[in-house]
């Protein structure tokens, strides 16, 4: 019997073209963004973790408590320095720590400028990424600590636009005033930060900027069978008591990669809920569309409603068939909304590809987003029929039938 | 379904004991229907007839269990439907009793096959059986080649017949037809008014609310109604 209710309410959906199919913008348009947004912000929390894993779950950062990147801090009292270094090499937990240093400096390629951030690795530190391939260098080779005035280039110097004409192996670039020979192509990252940056040795960007003793940022590599967090506590007490600083008034931030994951996926989560808030009001919309449509609707078949009565239509049968027709408009406006809103957010992820040139944003094809979407579609429109259908269902026969 | 004063002719399908039923229209008290009694047999062909606003259109929605008296018994099949719920007077109406309207009232967007198929939707009859026994009845109106028409295709006397399908779909006892002529030209009027009698002729009991004594004269049965009352 349902399936032949079903049969009914879509014919009287076919009946109103014109009404259903703009009833059904309402929800289309709603479940298009919910769809869209769900999609593209799963793929780039997607990503994030895949970055997290590539860094791998078991690193503490060490930095200087500023806003800006790693590097900024410039008094004396702030920086981070070999002394610091040493105090965390024997910290218990620790298996291995190396300080990175990273700077802004000009650099010329041809007769171009630009303003590139340039990082100081030195073989200690490379080691602690070794084969987790994130500083790959896909052409040429890495840098060993004896490469002095040689450097490594991020990916976007060789293959995206920071140069009219792309860097290549062999070229020479300047930085500081002082000659570079590129030894290596590193391969894309994804974020724009490392693929714009360059590498050089430690030892050599310290001379070139006359830096005595600095650390930007201090990575450590925790023991396998220590806990992260509780070494982070350790070296937080630690570093405390050498720099003589009290609790709550520290000038350095120690974060293992967990808490920056949790915190960025927090943030993350209260963005996108906000976000998927604001669409879902205009599925709202759409549902009290579908309300406004049902009222009219019953109001139109009065008569109609009348003569299934009087040849043997009980009320649930008449509630049944409306409720069916509002769900459908539900059902089928989702069902358009979600291609659409894939649509969209394969849309965004490519011209995310094109102009930010990074795998930031990609659209996660998330089948329970769909069927989520479309289940709640489908809700939706029944909802909205109820209080109509109840109306059509409970009208008296004779009322109806006279109803002009 | 509770049966009360089982009624001891056995014949009689329809009975009206004092049914009276009044409207109230601000402060005023309508009586469309006042203490009417009206008894019919299987197989009668009664033509109800009345001026306009005489109450016969209220007498057929009752006896058709469209509508509850105000006071009074009404007895279908020896059922007393004053007792029963209106998805219990539905399944009655369904069963027992096949309807005609003035205007036809076909679903505009079913085409004749599934007007025909509706009424057998609501006894949960396999779509199979319905399909057999809906292209059986439009043939018996002589509709079996517009199958599968819309009703926006169908003339008046097409629609009608159309209609009289439908009413035997389920194969009812009663026919209740309210005005079934009055859309129509006397040539379509007649074709319909003889298709009744035939009915009629198979056992049907036909029950017609019309003003037109031509069709009247043809009823075994009269029933005259003037302001809601029976007139001798």
């Amino acid at each position: 019997m349902i399936k032949d209710f079903f049969t009914l309410s879509l014919n009287n959906l076919r009946r109103r073209k014109l009404r259903s199919w703009l009833t059904m913008i309402g929800i289309f348009i709603g479940i298009a963004a919910v769809v869209s947004l769900l999609s593209l912000g799963q793929g780039l929390q997607n990503y994030i973790n895949e970055q997290f894993e590539v860094l791998g779950g078991n690193k503490i950062f060490v930095e200087s408590k500023t806003i800006g990147p790693p590097g900024t801090a410039t008094s004396k009292s702030l920086i981070l320095t070999s002394k610091d270094l040493s105090v965390i090499e024997n910290t218990k937990g620790v298996d291995n720590a190396a300080g990175l240093l990273m700077k802004s400096g000009i650099v010329k390629f041809k007769d171009e400028a630009q303003i590139v951030f340039t990082l100081g690795m030195d073989e200690d530190y490379l080691s602690l990424f070794d084969k987790l391939g994130n500083f790959e260098v896909i052409e040429g080779r890495d840098l060993t600590d004896e490469d002095k005035f040689k450097a490594v280039v991020g990916n976007n110097h060789a293959y995206s636009d920071i140069w009219d004409n792309p860097v290549q192996l062999r070229d020479t670039i300047e930085i500081e005033g002082q000659e570079f020979k590129v030894i290596g192509i590193r391969g894309k990252i994804g974020n724009p930060f490392d693929d714009n940056s360059l590498t050089i040795t430690k030892e050599t960007l310290k001379e070139l900027l006359q830096i005595e003793d600095e650390e930007s940022q201090i990575v450590i590599k925790v023991d396998r069978d220590a806990d992260p967090e509780n070494v982070a506590e350790d070296l937080k007490r630690k570093l405390r008591k050498s720099r003589n600083e009290k609790e709550g008034q520290e000038t350095f931030r120690v974060s293992t990669s967990e808490q920056i994951l949790t915190t960025f996926n927090n943030i993350f989560a209260v963005v996108q809920g906000v976000l998927v808030g604001i669409a879902a009001i205009s599925l709202l919309v759409g549902g009290i569309g579908i309300m406004n449509t049902m009222y009219t609707s019953v109001l139109e078949r009065t008569k109609e409603i009348g003569t299934m009565k009087a040849i043997g239509a009980k009320n649930s049968h008449i509630l049944s068939i409306f409720l069916i027709e509002s769900g459908l408009l539900g059902l089928v406006g989702g069902a358009i909304g979600v291609i659409i809103g894939i649509s969209l957010a394969k849309g965004a992820e490519y011209i995310a590809g094109i102009y930010l040139g990074s795998p930031l944003l990609q659209a996660s094809m998330n089948p329970f987003i769909m069927l989520g979407a479309l289940t709640f579609s489908f809700i939706i429109g029944t909802i909205s029929g109820v209080l109509p259908a109840i109306q059509a269902s409970r009208l008296k026969p004779v009322d109806a039938l006279r109803y002009e | 379904m509770k049966k009360t004063k089982p009624i001891t002719n056995t014949q009689e399908i329809i009975k009206l004991q004092n049914v009276s039923r009044h409207y109230k229209w601000g402060d005023e008290i309508i009586k469309a229907v006042d203490d009417v009694s009206i008894s019919i047999n299987k197989g009668d062909f009664v033509a109800i007839v009345g001026p306009s606003g005489s109450g016969k259109s209220t007498v057929m929605n009752l006896v058709g269990a469209l509508d509850l008296a105000t006071e009074g018994d009404i007895f279908l099949d020896s059922i007393n439907i004053e007792h029963l719920h209106e998805s219990e007077l539905a399944q009655i109406r369904g069963k027992k009793i096949g309807f005609i309207f003035q205007t036809f009232n076909l679903i505009p967007t079913l085409t004749a096959l599934e007007n025909v198929m509706l009424p057998m939707i609501f006894q949960n009859i396999t779509l199979k059986k319905r399909k057999e026994r809906a292209k059986e009845l439009l043939e018996k109106v002589g509709l079996g080649y517009r199958l599968d028409h819309l009703p926006n295709e169908l003339s008046g006397g097409e629609r009608q017949r159309v209609a009289i399908a439908r009413a035997l779909a389920n194969n009812p006892d009663v026919i209740l037809a309210d005005e079934p002529t009055g859309n129509l030209d006397s040539r379509r009027g007649n074709e319909i008014v003889d298709m009744f009698i035939n009915l009629n002729k198979e056992g049907k009991t036909i029950i017609i609310v019309t003003h037109d004594q031509d069709i009247a004269k043809r009823a075994s049965k009269i029933f005259k109604l003037k302001d809601g009352r029976i007139e001798k």
